[in-house]
């Protein structure tokens, strides 16, 4: 008789664990819903391969090996226009060391891109996601979103909102291969 | 343990209201009254017999079916209050801030507070998912805890009763054995003839139908289950998708959550019934109410990225389908389903313009201005052009004396222009917006007149893929089996003994529907000669009433 | 003579058969005691045939304006709460042949009665179909949600019966004057029916302008006198009531005068009974219960319930599920007439448990069922008309 009651003592503990971590479980994840990134730090950066503005095709892979700092940003963006020419300036000083930027435009005009890019002197590469396929991909949602990419691929760094001259800096010294 | 002996010499649970064996009343409240209690066959709920530890406290709590009842009223009321004011989900507004002022604004003080409380959010709060899984844990136990003995003592359950089970029975007759042997054998074959399984021992005989049906408030506890298990799941990643996306007539975009899927969208379609089209008894309506919409609907196209391609590699999307998305009809693929929810009509596409002459009118030609893909240079011929020098799509005034534009939209579009026409070689700077020109190096003689401008209507579109709902769909028919079977099916039984002195006794028991089992034993009851039966619980009432006093 | 107008009808010449028909229930079961049954049950029996000669002429209603729409007239206010009327006959019937109760008719027929005018309060012309309900889904979920809620109300019929019997009337007490609020309220939506009827027939008319909450200027026609007047408004028809009280933009004026109306109409109505009968209304029907048997009272409440709970389920949770998941692209989303209908199974759910395992018999019980009935219209008229949502076609 006593063996049963140690039984029936486990069967209930076990039962009443399983239903209280599920609940448990779902409403933590309920309540943190909104929070929760599709793409996460330490993440393999998704691969894509966009078309800039000379015509040329870039893909993320190809730049295997060199860090890569993605910024997605629009032309009328304030933010942006504020650190774009920043970038310029931090991307003169980083391209020689591995350093590459891609600036991913989403869905705008060529002749809006153009123009900005030619008002702000701006020498990296911009693309234009014209499908939001990528901005889709990265899960991007307030303008500028900046990602950082090491050597390997891997993100280091999501930077949501605008950066000053110093964070590019920090952040372009960051991924630049050792 | 203290088991209980009956006099029959069967050994009970602690708990156990009537013997397992022969039906003999165990406890001093059975012994005393009347009619049996016949729930859960007098057998003892498994919780009722042990108490100790705090983990059988626990599960004794959510075995009761008071606190069942109780977690159920509670959910009642919370619902209730939650129908006070709308949700936040059915609130025009998505910040936290935004929705505070919402509440207070339109509802005053009792929407501030209302919302303070965090009853605008009352379905999505912890407390509220909390009772909903105290629920789910009360049907997994109380529903465990009762089926269990439920079956053995069924399964068990003994032909011969003892007399003091049958006289406690609600339909009970006692009398003489008119017909001898025959009684039994009439009977029988009555009962068979009225689909009842029957049993002999000597001198006593069981007829029983509808035995399953007692499984059915545990199969609907099950379905319940199983239903909750689903929405259990969806918060799992990848279980369940839900986007929305804004596209454009003529726009592709990438399929939110969808990797590799495409929308073309070709048109948007608003219909609505007009009183000569649409069939005349709806006339009257749409006079009274002014338009009724009949229809609202996206063409698209749905593309497939090759295998292995990359985001952002669009050159050679494969079509999958052309289709229309209308209300109630969905697009479905590959387990998403594309929702037609929303729209806006006429956004700016494309803006026509001349360029003439300011003081002669003349004018020397026409150039459209794609809004979405604006060109740098728009060639007139006859030696006049005009250059884009800037396009702000949403212009919103200037600063440092450079425009501005607040979205990528053409909600307010202007541009910078520079005119070159024959006379005017050197070229001429204009800005031109709607309904304001501003010549910021001098007066111009050439302008950009604004003839017309084309429209294009915007689709809001939800993505959802749910991998949940075969779960819910099992649970839901899970269920309604369950509830079907105990609701339409009846679980009778009719007991016949002949005592030692010769007398016959009939008894008959049923977990719903009295009148039905009643006309069946009125049926056997006269071809076999039986004792006419009565029905102890309608006495019972007539006595309660005798006595003044309430059934309550 | 259009389709249409045949419909209509067909709609009142059923609405004159119940009434006919309750009549004959009130003589059945007011037959004197010793010659009971022979009088019961020719009295009881014509006024089964009006039933079914007006169900069926109600059928036929539902039946032609379903052909002269082109949809199942269940896509309105009016058109839903009919045809709920109509399953309540329906359902009525079907009792009345299980068990041969006449009693339960000169409950349940007034009760159709009464849901069948109010309907007519309604807009009552075939309104086309929006693109939310262009679905065959629409046939399937609503006929069958009403279904279950007619059979469901027969219940709360049996338990009021049951209450009618069994409160002891004589003496003060909470039944008492709990089941004298019920009978109120069954008046207060004759009230309804008698203001808005006058005021139509009177041809009211009186139009403001008015500011709403979202500060939009709007404007408003009220088909009744304006006791309350909407949030800043503004005259613009001469010669009419000028609103007592300016409401807040939140409440809906126009509506609150309406249920004012009723409550003045129906207290109006319910006064004169008093006066006229010279006692309560549940004592004026005590004595046509004085025969009801309460233990078959109480099988049928319980039997209504455990055949209208499926249908409940199926139609108001499973279907409606299956058609959000349709048009909305989800199955559930705390829409008030979803959390309504869920508040209503619920509802059910506890009754059958505290009546199966907490032993809730009798009195008790048919209290419950009188309650579950008043959730159920709760949910069909207020929910409607107070707690706007997606359901709020009308």
């Amino acid at each position: 008789m006593a063996q049963t009651k140690r039984n029936r003592f486990f069967m209930r503990t076990f039962i009443l664990i399983v239903l209280v971590f599920a609940i448990v479980y779902t409403i933590f994840t309920n309540a943190t819903k909104d929070k929760i990134e599709v793409l996460g730090i330490g993440d393999q950066a998704p691969d894509f391969t966009l078309v800039d503005l000379n015509g040329e095709q870039h893909r993320l892979s190809d730049y295997q090996g060199q860090g890569v700092f993605i910024n997605f940003w629009g032309t009328w963006c304030k933010p942006c226009a504020k650190e774009m020419p920043a970038m310029n300036r931090q991307y003169e000083v980083y391209k020689e060391q591995g350093v590459q930027i891609l600036a991913v435009n989403i869905a705008q005009s060529d002749f809006e891109v153009n123009r900005f890019a030619k008002q702000y002197g701006l020498d990296f590469p911009i693309v234009i996601d014209k499908t939001k396929s990528v901005m889709e991909a990265y899960n991007i949602d307030p303008l500028p979103t900046t990602l950082l990419i090491n050597q390997e691929g891997k993100i280091e760094q999501i930077v949501r909102g605008g950066m000053t001259e110093k964070d590019i800096s920090q952040f372009m010294e960051q991924i630049r291969p050792k | 343990m203290n088991n209980i002996i009956c006099a029959c010499g069967h050994e009970n649970p602690e708990g156990t209201v009537l013997c397992g064996n022969c039906g003999r009343p165990l406890t001093e409240e059975a012994e005393n009254s009347k009619l049996v209690d016949m729930r859960y066959e007098g057998s003892a709920r498994r919780s009722q017999t042990y108490n100790k530890t705090i983990i059988d406290k626990i599960w004794n709590f959510f075995s009761s079916v008071k606190v069942g009842i109780t977690i159920i009223l509670m959910i009642i009321v919370a619902a209730a209050i939650g129908t006070i004011l709308p949700q936040v989900l059915y609130v025009p507004a998505t910040t936290e801030a935004d929705i505070a002022a919402y509440y207070e604004r339109v509802y005053g003080t009792f929407g501030k507070i209302y919302n303070d409380l965090g009853l605008s959010d009352l379905f999505g709060s912890w407390w509220f998912q909390t009772l909903i899984g105290m629920l789910g844990i009360s049907l997994v136990i109380a529903s465990l805890d009762r089926v269990i003995p439920l079956y053995k003592s069924l399964k068990k359950q003994r032909i011969k009763r003892h007399e003091s089970f049958m006289k406690r029975q609600r339909i009970f007759a006692t009398g003489e054995d008119i017909l001898g042997e025959d009684s039994f054998n009439i009977s029988e074959r009555k009962l068979k003839e009225l689909r009842y399984k029957v049993k002999r021992e000597d001198g006593a005989l069981l007829a029983e139908k509808g035995r399953f049906s007692r499984w059915g408030p545990y199969v609907n506890h099950i379905g319940l289950i199983i239903f909750l298990f689903g929405v259990m799941l969806r918060a799992l990643p990848g279980f369940y998708v839900d986007e929305t996306m804004w596209i454009r007539e003529g726009e592709t975009r990438a399929i939110p959550e969808a990797p590799g899927y495409y929308l073309e969208s070709k048109e948007f379609i608003l219909e609505t019934y007009e009183n000569n089209q649409s069939n005349e008894v709806f006339s009257e309506a749409i006079d009274r109410v002014g338009t009724i919409v009949s229809n609202y609907q996206t063409n698209v196209v749905l593309f497939k990225n090759q295998e292995n391609a990359l985001p952002g590699q669009i050159d050679n999307l494969q079509q999958v389908k052309e289709s229309s998305i209308q209300v109630n009809k969905p697009l479905k693929f590959d387990g998403y389903s594309v929702f037609q929810m929303d729209f806006r009509l006429n956004e700016l596409k494309t803006m026509h313009f001349n360029l003439s002459n300011k003081s002669t009118g003349e004018t020397l030609g026409a150039l459209a201005i794609d809004l979405v893909n604006p060109e740098p240079l728009y060639d007139l011929g006859n030696g006049s052009s005009v250059e884009l020098k800037g396009y702000y799509p949403d212009f919103s005034g200037f600063e440092n004396g450079e425009p501005q534009t607040k979205s990528p939209v053409p909600n307010n579009p202007a541009f910078l222009v520079k005119m070159y026409t024959p006379n005017t070689p050197e070229g001429e700077t204009s800005f031109v917006a709607i309904k304001q020109t501003v010549e910021p190096l001098g007066v111009n003689a050439y302008k950009l007149e604004f003839q017309n401008v084309e429209t294009r209507d915007v689709s809001g579109l939800t993505i959802r893929k749910d991998e949940s709902l075969w779960v819910l769909a099992i649970g839901g028919l899970i269920f309604m089996i369950g509830v079907a079977q105990g609701s339409y099916w009846n679980h009778r039984r009719i007991w016949l003994h002949k005592t030692n002195d010769g007398r016959l006794i009939v008894a008959a028991h049923t977990n719903k529907n009295w009148f039905g089992v009643k006309k069946e034993l009125d049926i056997v009851t006269e071809v076999a000669h039986l004792p006419q039966y009565i029905d102890q619980h309608d006495l019972e009432s007539e006595e309660f009433k005798k006595d003044g006093e309430k059934s309550s | 003579m259009t389709l249409v107008s045949i419909s209509g009808n067909l709609l009142f010449i059923a609405f004159i058969c119940y009434l006919i028909a309750t009549f004959f229930f009130g003589g059945a079961v007011r037959g004197s005691k010793t010659e009971t049954s022979k009088f019961e049950k020719k009295w009881g029996r014509i006024g089964i045939v009006i039933t079914v000669a007006g169900f069926i002429s109600n059928l036929a209603y539902f039946i032609t304006r379903w052909i002269a729409a082109g949809h199942a007239p269940v896509s309105n206010l009016f058109e839903f709460t009919t045809a709920f009327g109509m399953m309540l006959v329906g359902s009525f019937i079907l009792i009345y042949f299980i068990y041969k109760t006449p009693l339960i008719g000169l409950f349940a027929l007034p009760m159709a009665i009464i849901i069948i005018a109010y309907a007519s309060m309604f807009p009552r012309e075939i309104t086309p179909l929006i693109p939310a309900l262009k679905s065959y889904w629409l046939t399937i979920h609503v006929i069958t949600a009403a279904l279950g809620e007619s059979i469901l109300a027969i219940s709360a019929v049996a338990g009021l019966i049951y209450l009618l019997k069994n409160v002891d009337l004589t003496k003060k007490s909470k039944q008492r004057f709990w089941l004298e609020i019920v009978m109120y309220t069954l008046v207060l939506t004759v009230g309804f029916v008698a203001s808005t009827t006058t005021y139509k027939v009177m041809d009211y008319e009186a139009t403001f302008s008015y500011v709403d909450k979202e500060q939009k200027a709007k404007e408003i026609t009220y088909n009744a006198p304006a006791i309350f007047g909407m949030n800043e408004y503004k005259v613009l028809s001469s010669d009419k009531m000028i609103p007592l009280v300016e409401t807040p933009a939140i409440v809906n004026a126009k509506k609150l005068t309406t249920v004012t109306w009723s409550l003045i109409f129906g207290t109006i109505i319910y006064g004169l009974l008093r006066l006229i009968l010279r006692k309560s209304l549940s004592a004026f029907l005590q004595p046509f219960t004085r025969k009801a048997n309460l233990q078959l009272m109480d099988e049928i409440g319980y039997r209504a319930v455990s055949i209208g709970f499926p249908v409940f389920t199926l139609g108001a949770l499973i279907f409606a599920m299956i058609w959000a998941q349709e048009a909305w692209s989800r199955f559930w989303g705390w829409d008030p007439k979803e959390v309504w209908a869920l508040i209503t199974w619920l509802f059910y759910a506890a009754f059958l448990h505290l009546r199966l395992s907490r032993g809730w018999h009798g009195e008790k019980s048919a209290w419950l069922a009188v309650i579950g009935f008043i959730i159920i219209m709760f949910n069909l008229i207020a929910v409607n008309l107070i707690i706007a949502g997606l359901h709020s076609y009308a």
